[in-house]
C-alpha cells in the first residue's frame, strides 16, 4: 500500500460470519468421517472396525445440522426453501439444494441399513414407546435372513462407494463457492475446492479420533490402540496432503506477487498474523504432524498411542477451525479498494455471535449422544452380529 | 490551480437542489419375521419408493423459476416499490425493448461537493452507514505518497477533515463511484435464487420478494457497491434509479450534480450525449481484467481508481 488507508464505504460490514465459518467446518467433519466409515465398508480395513459405525452415524448426526448455521446466517430464513425450488442455474450456491439432499438421503439409507438387523431384533424384543420407536424405524421390514443381510451389505457397499465421491462433491463445492469468487484474490483459486476437500478428511478423522477416545473414556473402556494407530496414520498422511496444499497456494500468490499481493501480504502478517501463523500453521499443523509420528511407533503403549493421538486430534480440530476462519472472515477483512483493512470484532450474543456458533456445534453431539442411546454404535453390542 | 484548491479545500457550491412399508405378515413383532414372502423384498420395495420419491423431488428442483429470472414484471415490481420511496406512482414513460442505458462519469468536472451522494440518500432511502454512492479523493503528493479518502455527504467545507496545503500537492481529483452495471455481472451470476436480476433495459436489479439475504452478491462484486440492508434484510444497490428512468427522468445524483461530472443517458441512441461523449474521448472503465464488462465509464482516471 502507498501509506494511506481507504476502504469502500460499504466494505466495513462484513457480510460473511461466524455461521459461515461454521458450515465449511461442519460439513467438513461429516466428509471425514464418513470418508473412515468408507475405508471400513468399501476398502475392508478391518482395523478401523470399532470406529466404522460411529464414523457413519457422526457423519449423519452433524450434516443434519449442517443448515442450522446457514438459516441463522440468511436474512430472510423464511424463505430459504427458494434455493430448492428456485434454484438458479448460474449460481454455484444454488447446488446446495441437490447436494446437500442426495447426500443427506444416502446417510439416511446407508446408517439404517447398518443398523437395520439391530432394530429389528430390538423392535421384536422392547416393549412399550422404546419398541415402538424400533418398530417405526424398521418401517416394517422384520427380516434378518441371510439372504436379507447379504442385500444389506450389498446396499452398504454401494452406497458406501456412491458416497465418496457424493461427500467429496460435497465439500469441494463449499471450496468452489469461494474460489470462483473473482472479486476477492484471497478466494479467487482454483486450489480452493481441492484444499477446503483436504482439509475436510483432516477435520473429520481428527474428530473421530477425539470422539472415539473421549466416548471410551466415559465408558471407562480402552481404546483398541491399533484402530487409533491406524488412523493416527491416515490423519498424518491427510495432514500433510492438506497443509502441503494450503502452503502450495501461498507459496504461489507470494512468488507470482500480482496486483494484490500487498494487501495480502499485509492480512498475513498484521490481520491474521495469530489466526493463521501461530494457530493455523504453528499449533494446529506443525504441533499435531510431530505428534501423530510419535503416535505411529509401534513400541507405544496404548495409552501412549491414546493421548499423543488424542491431543493431536485436538490441535487440528483447532487447526482446521482456524482455517475456515481465516479463509471466510480473512477474506473481508481487507477492502475491495485494496486499501485498507476493516475491523471485525466478533459479537458473543446475537443469531451471529460465540453463544449461536458454541450452540451449533453442540447440537450434532448430542444428536450423537442420542442416536448412541438409541442404536448400538460398538460391535461388541451388536445383537446382530453381520460385520457391518 | 483553483481546480486543484477546489479538491483540496472544497467549499461546497453548485446548487444545492434535488428531489426527493412393505406387505406381508401384519404380526412381524410377534411372529419373529414372515418366511413366507421374499426376504428383501419389502426393503427393496422401501428402497426402490424412497428413491423414486428423493428424484421425484429433485426433479421438481429443476423446473424453471415460474417467472423466469429475468423479466419486465420483476423490473416493474421493483420500478414501483421505489417509486413509493419518492412519492410518485411508477410509470412506463420509456419503452423496454431495444433500450440500452448508460453512464459516463468525468473526473474531469467533478469538484466534490457531495450534492449527489445527498441525493442518493434521500431519493433510495439509504441507511446511515451505507452508500449506493459515494465519491472517492486522489491526492497525489509531490513527495510520491498518494492518499485517498472519502468526499463526506456536506462537502469538505461542512466537515472537519483538515484541508491539505496545495503546495504539497502534485495532481488531485474526484472519483464517484457508484454501481457498474456490469454486461456479465458477477453478482447476478451468483445469486441462487434469482433475486439479482438484469432489466429489460440492461439495469441489474434486486427482486425484494425473492432475495433471501445470503450476501453472495455482496461478495460477488468487484467494486463494494453491494451491502445488505439492515432495514430489509436484502440485498441493496444502485439500480441508477430505475424508477426514476421508468419515468424519464434522470438519476437523482445526476439530476444533483452542479457541474455535470455525471452523465446519463442511452447508448443505443447515437445523438445522445453520452453517445456522442464516449465516442469522441477516451474513456475507461474499472478493473476491467476481471470480464464484467461495466456499462459505467469513466473520463480521466489513471489504473490507481479501482
Amino acid at each position: 500500500m502507498d501509506g494511506s488507508s481507504f476502504v469502500f464505504p460499504n466494505d466495513p460490514h462484513v457480510a460473511w460470519s461466524i455461521m459461515i465459518v461454521l458450515y465449511p467446518y461442519i460439513t467438513g467433519l461429516v466428509a471425514g468421517a464418513f470418508v473412515v466409515s468408507s475405508l471400513y465398508h468399501v476398502f475392508h480395513q478391518e482395523v478401523l472396525r470399532p470406529v466404522a459405525r460411529l464414523a457413519l452415524v457422526t457423519a449423519l448426526c452433524f450434516c443434519a445440522f449442517a443448515t442450522v448455521p446457514l438459516l441463522l446466517h440468511l436474512h430472510h430464513p423464511e424463505r430459504a426453501f427458494n434455493i430448492m425450488i428456485t434454484p438458479s442455474a448460474t449460481s454455484a450456491m444454488s447446488g446446495f439444494g441437490i447436494i446437500y439432499n442426495l447426500y443427506m438421503l444416502l446417510l439416511v439409507v446407508e446408517v439404517w441399513l447398518v443398523f437395520r438387523a439391530d432394530i429389528v431384533v430390538r423392535a421384536q424384543t422392547s416393549r412399550g414407546p422404546v419398541g415402538l420407536l424400533y418398530r417405526i424405524l424398521s418401517f416394517g421390514d422384520r427380516t434378518t435372513t441371510e439372504e436379507s443381510r447379504a442385500a444389506d451389505a450389498w446396499l452398504i457397499r454401494w452406497l458406501s462407494i456412491a458416497g465418496i465421491p457424493a461427500a467429496c462433491i460435497l465439500h469441494g463445492y463449499v471450496g468452489f463457492l469461494f474460489g470462483a469468487v473473482k472479486a476477492n484474490p484471497w478466494w479467487s483459486t482454483a486450489l480452493m475446492p481441492v484444499i477446503f476437500l483436504a482439509s475436510a478428511i483432516v477435520s473429520g478423522i481428527a474428530g473421530l479420533v477425539a470422539l472415539y477416545l473421549f466416548i471410551c473414556w466415559r465408558r471407562r473402556v480402552t481404546p483398541d490402540a491399533a484402530c487409533v494407530q491406524s488412523l493416527a496414520r491416515y490423519l498424518w498422511v491427510a495432514l500433510i496432503v492438506a497443509v502441503s496444499l494450503e502452503m502450495l497456494e501461498l507459496l504461489h500468490m507470494a512468488y507470482e506477487s500480482g496486483a494484490e499481493w500487498h494487501v495480502l501480504s499485509m492480512l498475513l502478517t498484521e490481520r491474521l498474523a495469530v489466526s493463521y501463523g501461530l494457530v493455523q500453521v504453528l499449533i494446529g499443523s506443525l504441533c499435531p504432524f510431530v505428534l501423530l509420528l510419535l503416535a505411529m511407533r509401534p513400541q507405544n503403549n496404548p495409552k501412549v498411542v491414546a493421548l499423543l493421538s488424542g491431543v493431536a486430534s485436538l490441535l487440528i480440530l483447532v487447526q482446521v477451525f482456524a482455517m475456515r476462519w481465516n479463509v471466510v472472515v480473512g477474506g473481508q477483512l481487507f477492502s475491495k479498494s485494496f486499501r485498507g483493512f476493516v475491523e471485525f470484532p466478533l459479537p458473543v450474543g446475537g443469531r451471529e455471535g460465540i453463544i449461536a456458533a458454541a450452540v451449533v456445534l453442540t447440537l450434532p453431539l448430542i444428536a450423537l449422544w442420542a442416536a448412541g442411546r438409541l442404536l448400538p454404535l460398538w460391535p461388541a453390542e451388536t445383537t446382530a452380529e453381520r460385520g457391518i | 490551480m483553483s481546480f486543484e484548491l477546489n479538491i483540496l479545500n472544497n467549499g461546497a457550491g453548485g446548487c444545492g437542489s434535488h428531489n426527493s412399508t412393505s406387505s406381508g405378515c401384519e404380526n412381524h413383532g410377534t411372529c419373529g419375521g414372515c418366511h413366507e414372502a421374499p426376504p428383501e423384498r419389502s426393503r427393496r420395495d422401501f428402497l426402490r419408493r424412497a428413491t423414486t420419491l428423493a428424484f421425484g423431488s429433485f426433479s421438481l428442483t429443476l423446473l424453471p423459476v415460474p417467472s423466469g429470472g429475468t423479466t419486465p414484471q420483476q423490473a416493474s415490481a421493483v420500478a414501483g416499490g421505489a417509486a413509493t420511496v419518492s412519492g410518485a406512482a411508477a410509470g412506463a414513460a420509456v419503452p423496454e425493448q431495444d433500450v440500452l442505458f448508460g453512464f459516463l462519469v468525468d473526473t474531469e468536472k467533478c469538484v466534490g461537493t457531495g450534492k449527489c451522494l445527498t441525493a442518493c440518500r434521500v431519493e433510495n432511502d439509504v441507511p446511515e452507514g451505507y452508500a449506493r454512492t459515494w465519491v472517492e479523493r486522489f491526492v497525489h503528493f509531490k513527495d510520491g505518497r498518494v492518499q485517498v479518502d472519502l468526499v463526506p455527504e456536506t462537502g469538505y467545507a461542512g466537515s472537519d477533515i483538515p484541508a491539505i496545503d496545495p503546495d504539497l500537492v502534485e495532481r488531485a481529483y474526484f472519483a464517484p463511484k457508484l454501481c457498474n452495471q456490469c454486461e456479465d455481472a458477477p453478482c447476478n451470476q451468483v445469486c441462487p435464487v434469482h433475486a439479482a436480476f438484469t432489466s429489460p433495459e440492461g439495469i441489474e436489479l434486486v427482486d425484494p420478494d425473492r432475495c433471501i439475504g445470503c450476501a453472495y452478491c455482496v461478495q460477488a462484486c468487484p467494486y463494494g457497491v453491494r451491502f445488505i440492508n439492515p432495514d430489509t434484510g436484502n440485498a441493496d444497490k444502485c439500480t441508477w434509479c430505475y424508477h426514476r428512468i421508468k419515468r424519464d427522468e434522470q438519476p437523482a445524483c445526476v439530476e444533483a450534480c452542479p457541474v455535470g461530472a455525471r452523465v446519463f443517458g442511452r447508448l443505443d441512441d447515437p445523438e445522445s450525449e453520452i453517445s456522442k461523449r464516449i465516442k469522441a474521448i477516451p474513456t475507461s472503465v474499472l478493473k476491467e481484467h476481471l470480464g464484467t464488462h461495466p456499462k459505467l465509464r469513466y473520463v480521466g482516471i489513471s489504473g490507481e481508481v479501482i
